[in-house]
């Protein structure tokens, strides 16, 4: 909200500079920030009063006005189409800094000659002095300005820029803020004069208000002024408007407007005689109810919604906008004024529901107190009755069927100890309360006070509530600073979140690059992979008003937004490039939030090394991600399988899903040639995911060292024929499966050459220790000749030549 | 004199010589030749007793005054060699300027090494690391805290709703807008004392541009105790702020209003580009807000089923993408969820 500090200063004394004043107010709670400075350069600059217009000789365009500066008078030559005598204006000496109306610079003002005729100064246009971009006429001053004084004395101004918190509607109003000023500097607020005479008949003859909603609209009052002339409104009331960015309409909107601006109270008047039947009726819409608004749009109403009729009609969304229909025009002699208070959730669904936002709506639904409603409208009244020659009726109607007396809140010096972990005295609690305007009473204890919140104060209801203004006007910096006593809480965490951690750190070492991606997907990318068009199946969740289809479905896998990070990354990327992702995907489950098992998904592409003068690059393959993705499990200490696997994304010849405890949870390949083709990649590249919520109970198994044997090992190569068919797997299992055999590693696999085409050659060097002895050789050659014999009956394995 | 101008010849040959060493192991063939034993130096000396006394004082000095002089070049040039050694390719040294063999290194995200470096310094405080769903309950996300249907908090968390039916028809499935959907949570779980920090993806119906992203990553933190105090809280949001932001830091304290704390606090530290005098950055005011915080509302507790009469509790949250923005001057949050590994291979 922007808050004008001369508005601010009729209510409140401050001898605060602006930035003081923002600081007080920013520390306090509602934010500051920032402020505008009008006038703080307007050195030079004063009121003065054309005398006469004279014509310039040499020029018709341009006029000699004589100007009236109190201490003297000066001619200037002018070019303003509006120069009138009589009227204030703002007259700059030379010497003056002002805004070039056509550059934009500032510049020091000079004595001219202009055509022929000196002048010496210039009568200043709103953009010269950069209040605005108005640069046509020159600004005329209200007649009340005093010629001879400083322009900055009269409209001078610091327009505060506000943050005003949703629980604090009353500070959505000057006389708001003016309490917050005085509460935080120890002043009082100084409130406008609300008396009016009543020269017009009895109100109650001749309207009459009917509530038949009341927990829709707690109060409604309303006044009624005939005889008003509608007409522009003076100038000090158009600079407030202004000043709290609202539009001036005229004289009785614009009152309408002010007060609510001063009291935060919104205030909506009705053209008397197009209000059917002399009656005000507050009721629900009806099914199928039409209104056209302000606006001219027809808007379609439903009984969830509170209007404002007359007998026939209805007249206004309540709180929300008027009705084009009851709207004041021009020729408009009598109003009602309505000021009112509306339930904040029906105010917040009608506003919603229509798509209308405005300075009312946000603050009845903020929750403003209904008993604002009568001294604002006192106060509308006198200034409509002022600025517009009105007559008041006699009395106001207040239809109050929603009034609550306020609850005293009981606040001991215990409980502002227990809370912010201070001891304030009860003295420095009641005075803290009472500059906000609560009235404290006696309690029956000497170390309470109960505490009755003013009217405005509709956030208050709690003790807490009561703390948290004592803290506020006392000072947050009043507040020690001190660590949580008391036991440290029992650790448990999650196992996951450590494990995550691992599995980063693991991948970054093996030179992986961690990425993160949007969580939503989009059809088109996961209908990149395959099978083509993308299944559905299970359906991806979806959110249901998406930003666009881009981020439409919630990821099933990381996958897509991974291979797009790679095409992207291949833009401007050569040689190796080795991507991963760890994040959550979602899996719907009836009646319930989706699962979010973590998931990662590790991406090789490229040169294997990249190419130097070492040689080498030779693109990655099965192998490499496979060599991650067992350099990653053996140090989390898990044992996989690698079985056969159906991705269909992936290489069918190569790819393979990691089995954990005989289930599958994870995969491991190469890319399908048509997945390279749709990502626009020109190279192979390899993928692995896995599972780490499922995996991670294998990786919390108990280890439990194993000796190291004090006696030497027997090495022996071994080099078999096999049958293509089998694996090395099943060479392990018989080999491993054997005592005294501690280590098996394949260290050749031969095809071609001398052997038939339907064999290959798998070499093996196996390690036999024992743990209780030194091994002989003829104990090694026995194990040794079991083994062959078992592979040559198992897998018909003979020993090469 | 024969002797003295035989000196003098073998003098510049050796160095000639000398010179035209290349190699370190010819430096001992120079050296017996010159120097050795049976070298024609060594022989003059000995052969000095032979000479007259005149002659024999002239040619003495003169033969020592060569043989340090050339001890010196050849020390002078063993170095020079060894130098050369080191510094190129010689017939059996390497050119250790040439590039290594290359290991593919990676790198943590800078987000996931932030929120590591968070989590850490409040481990060290006793607090827990603790996640939940980013799928949510409106109930979680909003009603436990405070935040009916109709409060205007809710329209500063634009909200995405997921597409998806209870049992009962209702749709109040959505993606989490703050991390303090944890809260209750965590709260309805575990028994006071509490203390935890909960850090998490979250996200809002908005537009990217350079400040915004529709998904981005926050904090929470949450204690629960007998004697929790806002001195306390704040406490250990100025340890955080130290040891986060540096010791010089200033930190700032202020009123702020969240419809889940009672008393509400937001802390801003001194902006860390102009350092309190106001820019840009900190839109003049010399402050950048970092989180938001508060004592937890005693609604909100006994919607977990703790005692507000009993216990009392400080909440708080925090932003965490513009932390590393802040720290390493990105000025563009895209960035972060961009993979893009000419920004990644920064940090
Ligand atoms: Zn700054």
């Amino acid at each position: 909200m922007k808050v004008s500090l001369k508005w601010l200063e009729q209510y409140v004394d401050i001898d605060l500079s602006p930035a003081e004043l923002a600081d007080k107010l920013t520390m306090a709670g509602t934010e500051a920030k920032g402020w505008q400075v009008i006038g703080g350069n307007w050195e030079g600059i004063v009121v003065g009063q054309i005398l006469a217009i004279n014509p310039h000789p040499n020029a018709d365009r341009l006029k000699l006005p004589i100007v009236d500066l109190g201490t003297e008078q000066q001619t200037v030559v002018c070019g303003a189409p509006n120069l009138k005598v009589g009227d204030k204006v703002a007259f700059a000496r030379v010497g003056a800094r002002l805004i070039d109306g056509h550059s934009g610079q500032i510049v020091q003002l000079e004595a001219a000659n202009i055509r022929g005729v000196a002048s010496n100064g210039m009568v200043c246009s709103e953009r010269e002095l950069g209040i605005s971009d108005y640069h046509q006429d020159i600004m005329v001053l209200a007649a009340e300005a005093k010629v001879g004084t400083p322009l900055a004395d009269f409209m001078g101004d610091v327009i505060f820029d506000l943050d005003v918190t949703p629980n604090r509607p009353d500070c959505l109003s000057v006389i708001g803020i003016a309490r917050e000023v005085a509460a935080l500097t120890g002043q009082k607020v100084r409130l406008p004069d609300i008396s009016y005479d009543e020269t017009g008949a009895p109100i109650e003859e001749q309207i009459s208000i009917d509530i038949t909603a009341p927990d829709l609209c707690p109060r409604y009052s309303a006044s009624l002024i005939t005889g008003v002339k509608i007409a522009p409104s003076p100038h000090w009331l158009q600079q407030r408007l202004l000043a709290g960015g609202m539009r001036p309409i005229n004289n009785v909107v614009d009152v309408t407007n002010f007060v609510m601006l001063e009291y935060g109270e919104p205030l909506h008047a009705f053209d008397y005689n197009r209000v059917r039947g002399r009656k005000i009726i507050v009721r629900r819409a009806e099914e199928g109810e039409v209104l056209v608004t302000l606006d001219g749009a027809k808007r379609p109403l439903s009984p969830d919604m509170l209007v404002i009729a007359d007998a026939e009609r209805a007249v206004a969304v309540a709180g929300v906008m008027g009705g084009a229909d009851s709207e004041m025009t021009g020729r408009t002699t009598a109003i009602v004024l309505e000021a009112a208070n509306f339930n904040p959730p029906s105010i917040y669904h009608t506003g919603y529901t229509l798509g209308l936002p405005s300075e009312a709506r946000m603050r009845f639904e903020r929750g403003i107190s209904p008993e604002l409603t009568v001294p604002a409208l006192r106060r509308a009244t006198r200034l409509i009755i002022e600025l517009a020659d009105g007559k008041a009726a006699k009395g106001i109607v207040d239809v109050y069927p929603g009034k609550q007396e306020p609850e005293p809140i009981l606040l001991s010096t215990g409980e502002v100890k227990r809370l912010l972990g201070v001891d304030f005295s009860l003295g420095q609690i009641k005075t803290a309360l009472a500059s906000l305007g609560f009235d404290c009473q006696e309690a029956k204890s000497a170390s309470e006070v109960k505490a009755i919140a003013p009217y405005w104060r509709s956030d208050i209801g709690l003790a807490e509530d009561l703390v948290e203004e004592v803290a506020r006007v006392i000072g947050y910096d009043r507040i020690p600073v001190t660590m949580p006593g008391g036991e440290v809480p029992r650790q448990n965490p999650a196992p996951i979140i450590g494990f995550k951690q691992e599995v980063r750190r693991d991948l970054a070492g093996y030179g992986f690059y961690e990425v993160i991606t949007y969580s939503l997907t989009s059809l088109d990318l996961m209908n990149k992979l395959l099978p083509q068009p993308h299944p559905l199946e299970p359906e991806p969740l979806r959110v249901v008003r998406p930003m666009s289809t881009e981020q439409e479905y919630l990821r099933p896998s990381l996958r897509a937004n991974l291979l797009a990070a790679l095409e992207a990354n291949r833009r401007h990327e050569e040689g190796g490039i080795r991507l991963f992702e760890l994040g959550r995907v979602y899996q719907r489950r009836p009646n319930d939030l989706p699962d979010e098992p973590e998931m990662l998904c590790g991406l090789l592409a490229g040169p294997r090394f990249d190419e130097s003068w070492h040689g080498g690059d030779e693109p990655v393959d099965f192998f490499d991600a496979k060599g991650v993705v067992e350099g990653l499990l053996h140090h989390l200490g898990v044992e996989a399988d690698f079985k056969p696997a159906d991705d269909e994304s992936l290489n069918p010849a190569k790819q393979a899903a990691i089995v954990v405890g005989g289930k599958k949870l994870g995969v491991v390949g190469e890319l399908h040639h048509k997945v390279i083709e749709t990502f626009d990649l020109s190279e192979k590249a390899c993928l692995f995911e896995i599972n780490l919520t499922e995996i991670l109970p294998f990786t919390l198994e108990h280890k439990l060292f194993q000796p190291i044997s004090r006696f030497p090992a027997v090495v022996r190569d071994i080099a078999l024929v096999v049958g293509l068919s089998v694996t090395h797997r099943q060479v392990m299992d018989v080999m491993t499966g054997f005592p005294l055999v501690t280590r098996v590693a394949l260290f050749d696999l031969y095809t071609g050459g001398k052997l038939p085409a339907d064999k290959k050659s798998l070499a093996y060097r196996i390690t036999f220790q024992s743990s209780t002895k030194t091994l002989t050789d003829e104990a090694a050659n026995k194990v040794q000749q079991k083994i062959i014999d078992k592979l040559s009956k198992e897998l018909g394995a003979t020993l090469r030549g | 004199m024969e002797m003295i101008k035989q000196l003098k010849e073998l003098k510049s040959s050796a160095l000639k010589e000398l010179g035209a060493v290349s190699q370190a192991k010819d430096l001992e063939a120079w050296r017996v030749r010159y120097l050795g034993k049976k070298s024609q130096l060594t022989s003059i000396l000995r052969g000095l007793a032979k000479l007259p006394i005149e002659e024999r004082r002239q040619v003495g000095a003169l033969s020592n005054q060569i043989k340090t002089g050339l001890e010196e070049s050849l020390e002078q040039k063993a170095r020079l060699l060894k130098q050369a050694k080191l510094a190129s390719a010689g017939e059996e040294g390497i050119d250790i300027t040439l590039p290594g063999r290359h290991f593919p290194t990676g790198r943590l995200h800078p987000l996931t090494q932030t929120v590591t470096e968070i989590c850490d310094i409040f481990v060290s405080m006793g607090f827990q690391v603790v996640e939940g769903p980013e799928v949510e309950w409106d109930y979680y996300n909003f009603e436990a805290l405070n935040i009916t249907r109709h409060h205007p908090a809710r329209d500063s968390m634009a909200t995405l709703w997921v597409d998806a039916e209870t049992e009962k028809g209702e749709r109040n499935m959505l993606l989490r807008t703050h991390t303090t959907a944890v809260d209750t949570r965590v709260m309805e779980q575990m028994p006071p004392p509490i203390r935890v920090v909960m850090p998490g993806k979250v996200y809002r119906y908005e537009a990217s541009d350079v400040t915004h992203v529709p998904m981005f990553h926050q904090i929470d933190g949450l204690a629960v105790d007998k004697n929790i105090t806002m001195a306390d809280l704040k406490g250990t949001l100025y340890e955080f702020a130290r040891r986060f932001f540096g010791e010089d830091r200033k930190v700032r304290f202020r009123c702020d209003y969240f419809p889940f704390v009672e008393p509400g606090v937001e802390m801003a530290i001194e902006c860390l580009v102009c350092g309190g005098t106001g820019c840009r950055l900190c839109g003049n005011s010399g402050w950048i807000e970092v989180l938001g915080a508060g004592m937890t509302h005693p609604r909100v507790l006994e919607r977990s089923g703790i005692d507000p009469r009993e216990y009392t509790s400080f909440a708080f949250g925090m932003g965490i993408d513009r932390l590393p923005m802040l720290r390493y001057g990105i000025d563009d949050i895209r960035l972060l969820y961009g993979s893009d590994l000419r920004f990644l291979r920064q940090f």
